[in-house]
Order: C-alpha cells, then structure tokens, then sequence
C-alpha cells in the first residue's frame, strides 16, 4: 500500500478514536471549549488531510461535521444529542469508508448526501427549530458577506471548482477578493487553511517527539528471541551449579543479570495501560443509552493498569459484550430505577488493578441483579440443567449458569444483546488466556463481574510436578495450596465407593490422581505419600494428586502443535532449565476429570453436571438415585429428583423441641427426620433436604453414598412401612425408600402446608393412572404435597370407572404406556396430562419433579379459562 | 524431461523417499519426552535448538511393529517444518539421495494397504528394490486421514 494512504489510515483511525471519546465527553458538558476545540481540530485535520491526497468522499463528509461543530463552537448553535448522534453517525461512516480504503485502497462507490444533507440542516438549526437563525459572529468583513450570502442562497455554483459550493464554504473567487480588500496579516486569520497549518505545527511539536512507530511483528521476534535467550540463560545457570568453582562463574553471573534486565525491558514494550482497550467504551455506553432510553454513566478507573498488548486484545471483545450487557440486562431504565428509590442516571463502573502478577478487572453496574428464579427456569427449559439440579444448586452457583453457552436470559432479543451467544463466549475467551471470571450479584443492587487474567501470557509462573517418570508444569494462578498427605501425616486420603476426598479445614475436597487422569500406568500400588495440589478451577475445588512438587518455576509458554492441540488436558509446551520438553497441563481441561459421582459431595463444577445431565439426557428410561446409608446394612435409595438439596449440617446446632429434632437452616426451623438411623449428637450430619411450598424438612443419613443413573426395577415388594421395596443398583440390593412416609411421621405440618396451598389453589383435583406401582406409590404423594387431592388408578378400566363416577377430576395424569390421551377424553372433560418413565418422548418425564407440577399447572390454568 | 532429488531411508525393510526440499533436518532424537494420552504415533515432544519438536514414529503411523532397538534415541528422525510447526519423523536409518526422473513414478498398486497407499505418492522401480516416495503432509496428518481422503 501507499506509505502516505496507509500513514493516513494509522493516524485517522486514531484520531477517530480519540473524537468518539471526546464527543461524548463534551455532549455531557457542553460548556467545556477546550474538549470542542480539540474534537474540532482533529475533524479538521482529517479533512484536510483528505483533501490533500485525494479522497472527495470523505472530505466532503468531515468538511459537514466540521461546520456544524463550528456552529457549535461559535456559540451559535446549542449542542443537543441529536446533533452528537449525528456527528457520532458521520465519524462512523468515515470509519467504513476508511475501512473500505484500507481493504481496497480506494473510496467505496456511492455518497453521502443523506447524512450530509442532515448535516448541513442541523448546521443551519434544523435540530433547533425554537432557537433563533444562527448568526455568524466574528468574522472579517468580505467573509461575513460571503457566509450570509451562503445562507440565503445554499450551494451556489462555484466556476473554478467545477462543482457547487458546500454550505460554509468559501469560493474561490470570493476568497481571492477578501485577499485582495483585506490587509496582509488578517487574512490569515480569516482563512481557515492557515489555522490547519498552525494546529498541525502545534501538535508535532507536542510529546510525540519521544515516541515512534515501531510494527508489532519487530517487537514480537524480539520477545520470542528474550524467550530463547531466557532458557539458554537458564541451562547455562544449571550447568554452573553442577559444577564447583568455574572461571565462568562471574561472567555468566553479569550475562543472567543483563538477560533479566533486557526481559523486563522487552515486556515493558508490549506493555499497554487497559485505557486503551477501554477508548470505545464511552461511545458504546452512550449509544446503547440511547437506544434504550436509559440514562448510563460509564465510570473507568485505573486505566492507567498496565498489560501486555496480546492480553489487552483478547480482552477487548469480552469487555465490550460485558459493558453492552450490563447497559442492556444491568442498569434498568429510569422508571424503574425512580421506583426502586435509585437515582435516574445508573452507573456502570469499570475498575482495573495489579494483583499478584494479575490483573483484575471489576465490570459492576447498580442495576437491578441478576433474576434467579429466572435464570433457573431458563437453565431449565434450555435443558443446560435438569430438575434435580436447579433444586440442589445455590443462588451463586445459578448465577453462574449464564456463562452456560446459548443462554440468555434477556426476556426480549434487542439490538444490543439477547442472542444467546453471550457470557459463554466471553468466559471462553477468557479463560483461552488463562483467565478466570466470576460474578457476585445482589438482587436489586446490581451485579459485579470480576475478571482475573494474567499480565502476560508469553511467560507464566508454574508449579513443576512429578508423576512417576513424567514431569508437568501446572500454572501458578490455579493452584491454591499443596498438601502433603500419607500415613505418617496429618492429613490422610480416604474414599468414598472408591472415590478419593480428603478432609481439608472442615471440608472434603474430591480428590483426583493426575496418573488417572492421563491414563499412565501406575503399578507401584498406593504410595506411602503423596503431594496433593489443590485447585481452583472458576467455582471447582479440588486435588490433584501427584508424586512428587519439585519447584515453581518461569517457563515461556509454546503451543502445542495442531497435533496435539485437541487433547485439552494441555495448554502448551515449554522447555525447562535442563533442556527437557514438558507439557503444560492444562487445569480447565484436567477437572474435566472430575467423575459426576463426586458432585455429590462436592457440588463440584457445573461442566461436570453438564456432562451428566448430557448423560442422563441420552439414556432413555434411567432415572438419577440417591444411595445412602441409614440405620440398616443395605444401602437405601430414593429417587434425587425428589430432593432439594444435600447438606453436611452441625450436629451441635440442632435442637430438641417437643415435636422432635429442629435446625436453624436457611434463617427458617427445620424438622428433622431419621431415616433410619439415630440422629447425631456431634459432627457432621448429612442431611437430604426436602421442600415444598414454603416449608422445607430434612431426613437425617447416615451417610450418602453416590449418586447412580439406573434403571429401576423394584423386584420385591415390602411390606415394612417406609419402604417401597428392594432393586438391585449397581450389583447391590437397595432398599427404596417412600420418602413421604418419613416425611409425614416428622412433620404433621408437612400435610397442613398442603392445606395451605389448598387454600391459596381451591383443591384441584387429579387422578393418576399407572400401571406400576412404584411410580404410583412415588408420585400420588409428590402430587398430593403439591397440594392437590389425588385419586389413583391402576389401569384404564379403572380410571374410566372412576371418571364415570365422579366427573370433577381437573386433570387426568396418565402413563402414556398403559392409555393414549383419546381414549379418556370421550369419558372426561378433564385435562390429559401424559407422563412416562423415558425423557425422550414429548411426555412429561415421571421423574422430573418440577416438569411434572408444571405440567399440572398449566393443564389447570387452560381448563380454567376454557 | 524433469527429474527430482529424493532423500531415501529405510523404516523396517522398506526404503522410503522424501522430495529432498520437504526436508528440514535430519538429527538423533535425544531426551524425548512422551505425552499421555496421545495417539500411537505420537512418540513424543523433544527439545531441538530451543524449538519444540512433535516427533512421529514412522513405524507405528504404518501399522509395522515397534523398533527392536529398546531407545528411540538410538535411531535418527527426518526434521520437517509444516504450518510453521517442526515435526520429526523418526526412521530406522537414513540412506542417501537419489536422481530421479518423475516420468518414472508409478502409480500405487491397487492391493496396497490403505494406510499405505494413503502415505505414498507412488513407486519408482530402482535396480534392486522399490522405492516408495513418501507424502509427508499425509503421513504428519492423523491415522484416519487417508479415510477422509477417500472419502473426497
């Protein structure tokens, strides 16, 4: 390309840049010359310049913007928003004319006479219909005639330049005259050519001396030779330190000194403060504002926070969708903002700082937080979750479903945001470089998403740690703490059905052995000892066994080659201080690791329960089962979509009323219930929690067990209360448990909140139609807690003898096995709702909790207002 | 007439030959590094001259039984450089380099082994043995290529 067209492009664009920034800055407060001054002068510049080498099209356009800002700077005219949009409007088509110039290194066909022409009508008042005509002050005399003439007759023919005159412009000719009447030294003041040339002198006489123009490829070879001179440095050193006393000792000693220095010189040019990534936030903020009627104040602090240049371009994007969707999901508008008692105007604030050799960007606004009842039932219906899952999970760890990919939650799709591709993407993006993002929320007060990401991606502090033969290096930022765990200390690796947890400060922390998780053979059975480094992966905790920690080292980062790139247990590559080639593990990829059955006890990571959900989803007719120990030997089950949630609660906080064991929990008294067994007096107490309505209740176990995905086949039927009868799960007999029975024996209040709710819903009433009498036993109870008055039926016979008696049924729960919904629907007019025991089929699944009340409800709602 | 220069070596008792301008390096594989769960063929990454190298085994890409010799560094690898990465590709023994015509190239026999006939450009029929010329893109590319490949 032309030096002179590609030079102009460079500094154009940036030019643009600033004008965006300034131009919002100024429309905020429009008394503030100096930001007008400068937004003027650059638009001048870029006209100018496109003047002189040649490009009509965007000359033109500037020269529009110039003259309505030179209303404005005049006094003439009173800025408006309308009229910064439409500035904003014309910068943003010179931007794709621009673009389209670099691409081709031509103007684009076609013109610009619509904004132009809009332009010049703001320029003449249009936007100002109550204001008075502008009147062009101080100007020399020939020019002041020149300038009225101009507005009375608009575009006159001008015979030297071919071409009729732009409003503001000055012909030839008349410009010819005024140097002919007017005295020698003002006509440079009249002439606006001259003023260009002072501003341009003004500005290259500036601070820019001091700085050049170096292209990134140079400043890129040089890092990557820093790298190279780095581990040879490195060897050099190891070599030195084998040996005793060496005549090379000091040299070498200097030549490690020089290479650091010369390291920390070359980061510091790729070095940029994040203010430069944030430059188009502002005019972002503000269109969005405007768009969506809301007031938005954009509040940026520590820009002045240093990163490495790759960094800051990979973060830039993400930043931008975080900042569009805080204006978009985050700030409400100023209506509901009144009625929440907050001030008008929300604010979005942006905060950058130094961390530990991290960067840590906050994006917060004060708008109204994070939905979770509505993230839940999104999560629901978009399947990122199922049933069991929502129940069971905390509020921040529903927050965190929007990271989920194709999830949003914006209730309509806008301009701005709402596709669905959202927060996966940015999460994705950050954490591809090493990143982590996490988010706090308060309903009503707002939301603060805080990125953690490292200075620099060239060269990472890692962990160097030992399996076997192998060696691997661990990067520093996900690893917590190292644990030594054996015989002989004080920590011990334990198990649980064979999954390995170890009891960290009043915690279990799953545990994980990376030979596992590399598949490497390991035949030197338990070892006596082992390191256990735990980790942090976004809300995952856990523990990577290994053999042996040998140091942390600084080791410059390799890709992997493509060959290699798809196993995403690794990151890269490096070559260590001994010559060895080692792999970078890669800890995002390594908790994938984490087996299902774990989330048990660890409500370990929300990939591991998509994994599952993913499982369960293909599995046809499995269901998910609590097994649990309780009082006897054989394990007991129950099916988890039954239960909200699993807890290790204090044995010592719980109480004796006269009703039974109660626990503070959750800033309400549960009852508690044994199911089983005795309830503890000390330690922890596994508890399966129960809700229903507002009430919530819990059955005491002894311990759980797992979680499996099974199908279940009760063979024989018990007689013993409590218990519904014994399956077979996972090569065991296991006791099912009718979790109802032990849940009315604790709490009588359990039935009287169905009263309540029968109260708030005049009793609905249902008929359940199966033929098996486990999912009868299973859901008439599930179905009569929710509040409705359930009638049960074994096969069709029955169930039509039972609506012919009595045709009040408001809905007709049906398994779709034994009778299609025809066949009933001759006999009733009662709603068919058809259930089955597979997830595959558009019936309501049995097992699915939340679905199946669901569907009851909405069956009734339609039958009311049939 | 257009003749080429090839760099012959042996994997197993077949002699191979690559056009001597695919051809970077030839070194001696030392302190290879092997990565868990890759694919059989991956032997490893190892360090040359401050650059990672992904070395192939030749022999396990081709289906032939692993080397008697119990080191991998005891054989020699043919360095390549493809899509700005540097590959080894570990053989038995390097042989020498050869003149030849490409009007001489023969097509693959129809009975040749998939895997093989995925990796081989042609034959050309030297005096005491055959020489088949290695497609060195193929044979970096994935096991399972040729089925694509095939496929096309």
């Amino acid at each position: 390309m032309d030096d002179l067209l590609s030079e102009f492009l460079t500094e154009t664009s940036e030019s643009l840049d600033v004008v965006d920034v300034e131009l919002v800055r100024f429309e905020s407060c429009p008394d503030d010359k100096a930001t007008l001054n400068n937004i003027f002068r650059l638009v001048h510049t870029i006209k100018g310049t496109c003047g002189f080498i040649g490009l009509p099209r965007l000359e033109s356009l500037a020269h529009a913007g110039e003259t309505l800002l030179g209303k404005f700077r005049d006094g003439a005219l009173d800025v408006t928003p309308e009229a910064v949009t439409l500035i904003l409007a014309s910068i943003d088509r010179i931007k794709s004319i621009l673009a389209h110039l670099g691409d081709t290194q031509a103007e684009p066909a076609g013109d610009d006479r619509d904004l132009i022409a809009q332009l010049e009508d703001a320029a003449e008042g249009g936007l100002q219909s109550k204001l008075p005509p502008p009147v062009v002050t101080k100007i020399e005399a020939p020019i002041a005639t020149t300038a009225s003439d101009q507005g009375d007759e608009n575009g006159r023919w001008d015979a030297d330049q071919g071409r009729y005159l732009r409003p503001g412009e000055v012909s030839l000719a008349d410009l010819e005259a005024a140097f002919r009447t007017a005295d020698g030294p003002e006509v440079r003041e009249a002439k606006p050519a001259a003023a260009v040339m002072d501003h341009d002198e003004d500005r290259k006489a500036g601070p820019g001396a001091s700085t050049i123009r170096v292209n990134v490829d140079v400043l890129e070879s040089m890092m990557t030779m820093v790298s190279e001179l780095v581990l040879t440095r490195n060897q050099l050193m190891q070599m030195l330190r084998a040996t005793s006393d060496s005549e090379f000792k000091t040299p070498l000693q200097r030549l490690s000194g020089i290479t650091a220095e010369l390291q920390d010189c070359v980061m510091k040019t790729r070095m940029q403060p994040i203010g430069s990534a944030w430059k188009k936030l502002p005019r972002i903020v503000r269109d969005a504002g405007q768009d969506l009627a809301k007031k938005i104040d954009l509040v940026m602090e520590g820009e002045a926070t240093e990163l490495d240049r790759q960094v800051l371009e990979l973060i830039k994007d993400p930043l931008t969708h975080m900042i569009r969707n805080s204006c978009d999901h985050g700030v409400e508008g100023p209506a509901a903002r009144a009625a929440a008692g907050k001030s008008e105007n929300g604010t979005i604030k942006l905060h950058a700082y130094h961390e530990g050799g991290h960067i840590i960007i906050e994006v917060s606004d004060d708008g109204a937080g994070l939905n979770t009842d509505r993230i839940r039932a999104k999560a629901l219906e978009k399947n990122v979750i199922d049933a069991a899952e929502a129940m069971s999970m905390t509020d921040a760890q529903i927050h965190r479903l929007i990271f989920a990919p194709g999830f949003s939650t914006a209730a309509k799709v806008t301009n701005i945001s709402g596709r669905g591709v959202g927060m996966d993407v940015v999460k994705t993006n950050v954490e591809l470089i090493g990143g982590t993002i996490d988010l706090k929320s308060r309903q009503g007060a707002g939301t603060t998403f805080i990125i953690k990401i490292p200075l620099t991606l060239a060269i990472i502090s890692a962990l160097i740690v030992g399996v076997g033969e192998h060696r691997f290096a661990m990067p520093q930022l996900s690893v917590l703490e190292l644990v030594r765990a054996g015989k002989r200390c004080e920590h011990k690796i334990e198990q649980i059905n064979s999954t390995r947890v170890l009891r960290l400060r009043d915690r279990l922390l799953p545990l994980v052995a990376l030979s596992d998780v590399l598949n490497l053979i390991d035949d030197r059975g338990e070892p006596d000892h082992a390191c256990i480094v735990v980790m942090q992966v976004g809300d995952t905790r856990f523990g990577l066994i290994v053999d042996e920690v040998f140091d942390t080292e600084e080791i410059v980062v390799k890709p992997l080659a493509k060959r290699l790139g798809a196993m995403c247990q690794y990151s890269g590559a490096t070559i260590l201080g001994d010559g060895a080639v080692i792999m970078i593990l890669d800890p995002n990829g390594v908790s994938k690791s984490l087996a299902g059955a774990e989330r048990a006890i660890s409500r370990a990571s929300d990939e591991a329960a998509a994994a599952a959900a993913a499982a369960a989803k293909g599995e046809g007719d499995r269901m998910s089962l609590l097994l649990f120990a309780a009082g006897s030997a054989k394990p007991r089950a129950c099916p988890l979509s039954l239960v909200t949630r699993l807890e290790e609660l204090d044995a010592t906080t719980f109480e004796m009323t006269s009703r039974g064991h109660v626990v503070q929990y959750r800033g309400r008294l549960m009852p508690l219930a044994a199911a089983g067994g005795s309830i503890r007096r000390e330690g922890k107490q596994p508890v399966l929690v129960f809700s229903q309505g507002d009430s919530v209740i819990g059955l005491a176990v002894d311990t759980i067990l797992d979680i499996v995905e099974d199908r279940l086949d009760i063979q024989l039927n018990d007689t013993a209360p409590g218990i519904l009868g014994t399956a077979v799960l996972k090569g065991r007999s296991t006791e099912v448990m009718d979790v109802g029975y032990f849940l009315g024996q604790a709490d009588p209040a359990w039935a009287a909140s169905a009263a309540q709710l029968e109260t708030r819903r005049a009793r609905k009433r249902v008929l359940l139609v199966d033929a098996h009498p486990f999912f009868r036993n299973m859901l008439a109870p599930m179905v009569t807690a929710a509040g409705y008055d359930v009638t049960v039926a074994s096969d069709l016979q029955e169930a039509r003898g039972r609506l012919a008696q009595d045709a009040a049924f408001d809905v007709v729960l049906a398994d779709a096995d034994v009778t299609s919904p025809d066949s009933l629907a001759e006999v009733s007019s009662a709603r068919i709702v058809p259930l089955s025991s597979r997830r595959d089929t558009e019936a309501v699944p049995k097992s699915d909790r939340h679905a199946l009340l669901d569907a009851i409800e909405r069956a009734i709602r339609i039958g009311e207002a049939a | 007439m257009t003749a080429q220069e090839f760099v012959t070596f042996r994997i197993c008792d077949q002699m191979f030959g690559v056009s001597v301008y695919e051809i970077h390096d030839v070194f001696r594989p030392a302190a290879m590094t092997p990565v868990p769960l890759s694919g059989p063929e991956i032997a490893g990454v190892l360090n040359l001259r401050g650059r990672i190298v992904t070395a192939i085994d030749a022999r396990s890409r081709l289906g032939l039984p692993p080397s008697t010799k119990s080191k991998t560094c005891q054989r020699l690898a043919i360095g390549v450089e493809r899509y700005g990465e540097s590959f080894g590709l570990i053989i038995d023994e390097i042989g020498e380099v050869v003149r030849l015509q490409e009007s001489e190239l023969e097509q693959n026999p129809v009975n040749l082994d998939a895997t093989w006939s995925g990796v081989s450009r042609g034959v050309y029929r030297l005096e005491d043995r055959l020489l088949v010329i290695m497609d060195i893109d193929r044979m970096l590319a994935g096991a399972g290529a040729e089925d694509a490949a095939a496929a096309a």
